[in-house]
């Protein structure tokens, strides 16, 4: 059993020390807005926050998480009012949209860290895979974020 | 249409323009059953407390039917498209693609196919609405306008909301034969409009197939069969129903499934299995297709176009120019990793997909299940990505194959392991072409002959007729240059490996083949890449505007700074163009792509936001293909396994991206694939200008490794 607090709700989830957060948030506390895209680090579509920084839930074990602060998209505003949710809309970013819980993610811990990135800042922080190549517009909503505009 | 053809039951009167009401039974409908409707078409209905409801026949993988078609019955409707509800169809002929044969959404057709029965639905509904208020006020029907959801009559300051005349004005006669607003009347189609599911996916709300959650749903894995011609040949069952979590281990048409209270079990289960597969009969290899493509390639193939005589044009000509080119196997990796949730009771079969062929999956669902097709229940979700590859319903069968088994409801989720490893890819394609230059420089004769197994000889056997694949000459046949004498001739290569529709089927490979080889004619005419096109393209043909336009649009005469370079290329994708300019540096030894400026005509504009959003999103597609991408095969199975051997372009290598269109009022064409095909050459032809290196083998890293 470990005890996972979620958006600020404790949760105790039966799992093996060795499953992936990723799973304990979907299959067993049932938020599905965390996705799966690959399940090795690489496409970041799982991106949540521990402790404030950005996370590949894939990628870190339940044990590594248990303790910490855990924030999914669904904790990230209740409402969708939070300035990245705002200039998703704004700018119109997503297509199919299955990466921009993880694409928001990432982009919130960076502002929460340079509230006014450059473009060099937003490359270093946003590896996020996007297939339908929404990048531009993702870079456009960050700043648009950042500017406080949307 | 006659009033025999109306459908009654109970208060609610409904209307179908393609087929009866079983379309109506649409899941998720906020339309409360039992209330008044108006429903001109299996797409729309109205009820009494103003809910406007369209019934998306179409899936929603990104591409934005979900606002761009509720904005084609928005304008006639006189209804706002924000306040329109839309739900995902079920499988009914009423949805049927008239272009594609079935119930699918692919091929680039949502907006073509509905462009015109959208309309229709909306004035249908509009013109009933307006008759309806004209009698209950007495008034003739021409002095009521409909606006913004109500009728007025202006005159006697009279209104009604549309809700409260639907009961009346579904008693009606349909309109045969609306009259559709001009297009100098258009508010709604043609500007832009912010998509309407952006909030649901900025928040995770946005339900895809593999967020569905059921009461004592299990989760399943498979251990696939990892060569295209192979079988299981043991594993060991017990050893991963010891692992916690695990419920049942099943074997299906794929290899073994292992079925979990959740994934991490599911996949820890599989891992327990210590599956053993055997290669099979004749195991594909890359090396040993390719080594056969090269040989076949050299002998004519089944003629699918002979205008003039080519071979002797080419013989005869002042200067003649030959070259291969060959483009990899490559998968569609979309975001959303493959998966099906089913629930085989007694009664029938419940299926949750995200799918881009309703009408296939419904088939197949009944066939595996042994029900009747009425007995299948197919939910649609939101598709994380299409791309063709989930006009495949492989995923569902395993669902189903699962279900059946266990008698409870089953999620099957791919890892993104087996995505790549059991695709069905885009086929590789070896084109050798020639071709002879008169004393002008012109085009006097040019010969190709492709080699590329045929996606239609799987997928629609019957459009496959003596030794052609109607759609394999996309972009090669059906050439726009003029050329007095042209040869093509197409060679079926039969491989064991599945082959399917990727982005711009067949044009994604020929457009390459043939863009580079009008470049090399260029270059050996001495003529400018472009105005060597120009030469080729009578003016005021739609080929030769979107080429000025993209040339225009991207300097093409003005100078570049010091160490970037340009390409150009041409492509169609069925009845739409598009033209594209590649600006380049080199890092060294390796190609930045700096800049793409695009022009494309795909007739009449719905929505110019989706329609941009989506051309730069094919482009990048066909960029991550043409940069990095290829699949491998040896002894039958992928080399390949996730995003780390089949890279995808991110963020830090996004080129600045400039589309513009060409002003059309003809019928709307494709939108969602025209943006591939014309990438890889344009930056080829680029790479070309900067490095006097000519690429006949993609990906570009092969060069540049």
């Amino acid at each position: 059993m470990y005890r996972l607090t979620i958006n600020g709700v404790a949760h105790q989830v039966d799992a093996p020390s060795d499953m992936p957060l990723l799973w304990a948030i979907r299959d067993i506390v049932g938020l599905t807005g965390t996705k799966f895209g690959c399940g090795v680090a690489q496409c970041g579509a799982c991106t949540v926050h521990l402790d404030g920084q950005a996370a590949r839930s894939c990628s870190v074990t339940v044990a590594e998480s248990a303790g910490k602060k855990i924030t999914t998209i669904e904790g990230l505003s209740p409402q969708g009012s939070h300035p990245l949710q705002k200039a998703w809309v704004a700018e119109d970013v997503p297509q199919c949209g299955y990466c921009q819980p993880g694409q928001i993610m990432a982009a919130a811990a960076l502002l929460a860290h340079k509230p006014k990135p450059s473009d060099a800042d937003i490359t270093e922080a946003m590896t996020n895979i996007c297939r339908c190549g929404c990048y531009s517009r993702i870079r456009k909503a960050i700043h648009t974020a950042a500017n406080g505009i949307a | 249409m006659q009033r025999s053809h109306f459908l009654t039951s109970g208060a609610a009167l409904v209307v179908a323009v393609h087929a009866p009401v079983r379309a109506l039974a649409a899941t998720g409908s906020p339309s409360a059953s039992g209330a008044a409707k108006l429903s001109p078409s299996a797409w729309l209905r109205i009820d009494e407390h103003d809910v406007v409801t369209v019934v998306l026949g179409k899936s929603e993988m990104g591409q934005g039917v979900n606002t761009s078609l509720p904005m084609i019955v928005a304008e006639e409707l006189e209804y706002p498209v924000e306040r329109m509800h839309v739900v995902f169809a079920p499988p009914d002929p009423a949805f049927k693609d008239p272009f594609l044969g079935g119930q699918q959404t692919g091929g680039s057709t949502s907006v073509k196919s509905t462009f015109e029965p959208l309309r229709t639905a909306g004035a249908r509904a509009r013109e009933m609405l307006v008759a309806a208020a004209a009698k209950r006020w007495n008034v003739a029907a021409a002095e009521c306008t409909a606006r913004n959801g109500t009728v007025v009559h202006a005159a006697s300051h009279r209104s009604a909301r549309y809700g409260e005349l639907v009961a009346d004005a579904a008693a009606l006669p349909v309109p045969e034969k609306p009259a559709l607003k001009p297009r100098e009347a258009w508010t709604v189609i043609g500007k832009g409009r912010k998509r309407l599911d952006t909030l649901a996916k900025a928040t995770g709300k946005a339900q895809y197939g593999i967020d569905v959650r059921l009461p004592g749903m299990l989760i399943a894995t498979i251990a696939k069969t990892p060569s295209m011609t192979g079988h299981v040949l043991g594993y060991d069952a017990a050893a991963a129903k010891k692992v916690k979590g695990v419920r049942a281990v099943v074997p299906v048409s794929s290899g073994i499934a292992v079925v979990a209270d959740n994934y991490w079990s599911a996949q820890q289960g599989k891992n327990a299995l210590n599956a053993r597969f055997a290669a099979g009969p004749k195991p594909p290899s890359t090396a040993h297709i390719a080594a056969d493509a090269r040989a076949l390639v050299k002998t004519e193939g089944a003629v699918g176009r002979n205008d003039g005589d080519a071979a002797r044009a080419i013989a005869g000509a002042a200067k003649t120019v030959s070259a291969t080119y060959e483009a990899p196997y490559l998968a569609h990796t979309t975001m959303e990793p493959m998966n099906a949730t089913a629930h085989v009771t007694r009664a029938g079969v419940e299926v949750w997909a995200p799918t881009q062929s309703q009408e296939l999956a419904q088939s197949v669902i009944a066939k595996i299940a042994g029900v009747k097709p009425e007995q299948v229940t197919l939910h649609t979700t939101f598709l994380g990505g299409g791309f063709g590859r989930r006009l495949e319903v492989d995923y569902i069968q395993d669902a189903v194959e699962i279900a059946k088994a266990v008698r409870v409801p089953v999620k099957v989720v791919w890892s993104r392991e087996d995505d790549i490893q059991h695709d069905f890819y885009r086929p590789a394609a070896t084109t050798a072409m020639s071709a002879g230059l008169d004393a002008n420089g012109k085009i006097a004769g040019m010969k190709s002959t492709l080699v590329c197994q045929s996606i239609v000889k799987r997928a629609l056997p019957a459009l496959f007729k003596n030794g052609l694949d109607p759609l394999a000459g996309f972009g090669l046949a059906d050439v726009q240059y003029t050329i007095p004498n042209f040869h093509y001739s197409y060679h079926h290569q039969e491989t064991g490996i599945p082959v399917g529709f990727w982005r711009a089927p067949y044009s994604n490979a020929n457009a390459w083949s043939t863009e580079s080889f009008i470049d090399e004619l260029a270059h050996a005419a001495g003529r400018d890449p472009y105005a060597f096109r120009q030469d080729h393209l009578p003016p005021g043909t739609r080929a030769r505007t979107v080429l000025d336009l993209a040339a225009t649009t991207a300097g093409w005469s003005t100078p570049l700074p010091k160490g970037v370079f340009r390409g150009i290329a041409f492509a169609t994708w069925d009845d739409s163009m598009i033209a594209t300019v590649a600006e380049i540096s080199m890092n060294g030894k390796t190609p930045h792509v700096r800049r793409l400026v695009s022009a494309v005509d795909v007739g009449t504009i719905v929505n110019p936001l989706s329609l941009e959003a989506q051309v730069t999103s094919a482009m990048l597609y066909g960029l991550s293909a043409a940069l990095t991408q290829k699949v491998t095969f040896t002894n039958g199975a992928v080399d390949q396994h996730n995003f780390y051997d089949y890279t995808v372009l991110r963020q830090d290598a996004v080129p600045l991206m400039t589309v513009v269109f060409v002003p059309s009022t003809e019928k709307p064409s494709g939108a969602g694939e025209i943006g591939t095909p014309p990438v890889a050459p344009a930056v080829t032809n680029a790479i070309f200008a900067a490095t006097g290196k000519r690429i006949r083998s993609l990906p570009i890293s092969d060069t540049f490794a």
